[in-house]
């Protein structure tokens, strides 16, 4: 044996390499198995628009509908519920729905919606997801005498008003999203795609 | 003929020397009290929620169209089909009722401290995986409670910044709870997590066997042995404490049984009533709360405001909760393991930190806007949550300057 070879070294050099050339093979392997756990080409292709006839929609009354597995709310509001929108913004988080992501830029206005009296809004809570119950009444025994109607969160609390913006100091952080709309006639909606003419 | 066989047996493989090195010559203290029967315990819950899983899986669909149906089908029309999913079901409960009782006993009698830190941090992965077995396990049923308490768990990743929303897409499989993430769940309840379970449960007791096992007293029974080699102080596990464990067994299961066959839901609290319902991905249940052995830490989410709209805080105090009980063995500073040789400060932060738990584990099933002994449950939950992570954090602190008794030579029989 030559004295001179340092060994140390040559055991470095070779678990060093052993563990590169392992890791990265292990890596290589771990791709396919990682990335079959996101969602597959059918879960991604699910999603196509649905239709909803309102013409059986009375004042006040909520109707929900599914699209992409979620709950998609559809309520006639009367026009003192949506006067009374804009006196409630103080106490909202994003009163002007500055939030780009939570509605189309057809529904950025202050009744966040295409027809005022119409709203549609997707019933899945910003915080972890469960579905806000409608509450319309006026200051119900178990959400004080503030309640001015809107959307209480049965899982964690989160308050919303009747064009789903979101108070502020609750557990939810964001508005209700707005899903992309439009009407077909008076009476058909349709759920999930733009208007014509919007990108 | 026997002692023929086994010789070529044991000079083929170690059988012999197995049975002794765990059993026949393994020494366990003498002074073993009522704490020490619930290891046992868990192994025997262990095997029979393999054994009565086992079964289910052959009359259980994991599809999300099938999976309520097949439940009720295995409860109605499979021959004691009740049966085995009710050990299943409510046996899960039983087994953390058990596991939290052997975690109280290593607490008691310091038995995470020096030399058995990697017994007690096995056995906290083997909790770890226990929640998440039994998470996934509950989602299975395909009940209003499976699908919307999913939901509620799997979107937590979901707070996580920057990666959250696409680590919960990922755990998921599809935009909601769906299918997918059913037939993932039952791939991980079945075969990937009791693999692991499996493992960590061997190696919590071979790490057990190699240092031997603490007792009421916390003192090393090593340190006294007669001629031989053997502890003065220690008697063969087997024939003495596998015997003693039968009785320990059988009170357990005349227990375990008078709750199966007369009150299997536990009023709720083992089966939540809205998980007869089957999922309904539009409609949440009014009040919807996980089982009780994930209550306290959930407690403790809901306690946590959120911070910069993110709930992402209250996640990281679950998390860290859980974190903190892996460091138990060096946060404590006292050279004393059992309470009883222990100063009054100790004996004042463990028993506050057992109310706290108890406590939050309460909370967690209450809406947190309503009260509890006329205070409310947010504001109660905030305190007990300061106690618990006090009890940790001031622990390297309290556990110095406290004034430890004398400690004996030798194991007592109290």
């Amino acid at each position: 044996m030559n004295n001179t070879v340092d060994n140390g070294k040559r055991r470095f050099l070779t678990t060093a390499a052993s563990v590169v050339v392992g890791g990265a093979g292990a890596a290589a392997v771990a791709v396919p198995f990682v990335t079959s756990m996101l969602p597959s080409a059918k879960a991604r292709a699910a999603g196509a628009p649905v239709e909803a006839d309102i013409s059986k929609l009375e004042m006040g009354q909520q109707m929900t509908i599914e699209w992409r597995g979620k709950p998609v709310w559809i309520i006639r509001r009367s026009a003192e519920s949506i006067k009374m929108l804009a006196s409630l913004n103080d106490a909202l988080r994003d009163p002007d729905s500055d939030i780009v992501s939570q509605q189309p830029d057809y529904s950025k206005n202050p009744a966040r919606s295409i027809r005022p009296e119409i709203v549609v809004l997707i019933g899945v809570c910003t915080h972890l997801g469960c579905s806000p119950t409608y509450r319309p009444e006026l200051a119900p025994e178990d959400l004080g005498s503030e309640w001015k109607g809107g959307f209480y969160c049965p899982c964690h609390g989160s308050r919303y008003d009747l064009a789903g913006r979101v108070y502020k100091n609750m557990p939810a952080p964001k508005n209700l999203e707005v899903p992309p709309y439009y009407f077909q006639g008076d009476n058909r909606i349709v759920v999930g795609e733009d208007p014509q003419g919007v990108a | 003929m026997f002692a023929s066989l086994m010789e070529w047996v044991d000079a083929r493989f170690p059988a012999t020397k197995m049975w002794e090195e765990h059993l026949s010559k393994y020494y366990a203290p003498k002074n073993f009290n009522f704490w020490y029967f619930f290891g046992s315990i868990a192994l025997l819950m262990l095997v029979m929620q393999i054994v009565t899983g086992i079964f289910l899986t052959m009359n259980y669909k994991p599809d999300a169209t099938l999976a309520f149906a097949s439940v009720e089908y295995i409860m109605r029309d499979v021959n004691w089909g009740w049966l085995i999913r009710y050990l299943h079901s409510t046996g899960a409960s039983a087994f953390f009722i058990v596991v939290y009782l052997h975690m109280f006993r290593g607490l008691l009698y310091g038995s995470y401290k020096k030399p058995r830190e990697l017994v007690w941090v096995f056995g906290m992965c083997v909790y770890m995986a226990l929640m998440a077995e039994a998470f996934m396990g509950y989602l299975l049923p395909w009940g209003q409670m499976s699908f919307w308490g999913a939901q509620v768990i799997i979107n937590l990743f979901g707070s996580i910044p920057f990666f959250g929303p696409d680590i919960a897409l990922w755990i998921r499989g599809d935009f909601v709870v769906a299918d997918a993430t059913l037939n993932r769940f039952f791939a991980f309840h079945v075969i990937a997590v009791p693999l692991v379970l499996l493992g960590l449960v061997v190696a919590h007791i071979i790490a057990l066997h190699e240092v031997g096992s603490n007792n009421p007293d916390g003192i090393e029974i090593k340190k006294n042995k007669d001629k031989n080699g053997i502890p003065l102080d220690g008697i063969p596990f087997h024939p003495y404490y596998s015997v003693k464990d039968i009785v320990g067994i059988v009170v357990f299961l005349f227990i375990f049984s008078l709750i199966i066959f007369y009150s299997p839901e536990f009023g709720g609290w083992f089966l939540e009533a809205d998980n007869f319902i089957p999922a309904n991905a539009l409609k949440t249940p009014e009040h919807i709360v996980p089982l009780w052995y994930f209550t306290p830490f959930y407690a403790i989410l809901r306690a946590i405001p959120s911070v910069a709209n993110s709930a992402f805080a209250g996640v990281l105090a679950m998390g860290l909760a859980q974190f903190l009980l892996f460091l138990l063995p060096w946060l404590d500073r006292s050279p004393v393991k059992s309470t009883r040789y222990r100063g009054p400060i100790w004996k004042i932060a463990l028993a506050l930190f057992i109310i706290s738990f108890v406590f939050l584990g309460y909370l967690g099933t209450q809406p947190s806007a309503g009260l509890t002994l006329m205070i409310n449950n947010t504001t109660l939950a905030r305190i007990f949550t300061a106690i618990y992570f006090a009890f940790f954090i001031l622990m390297p602190f309290y556990t110095s300057i406290d004034e430890d008794n004398a400690v004996p030579d030798r194991v007592t029989m109290k």
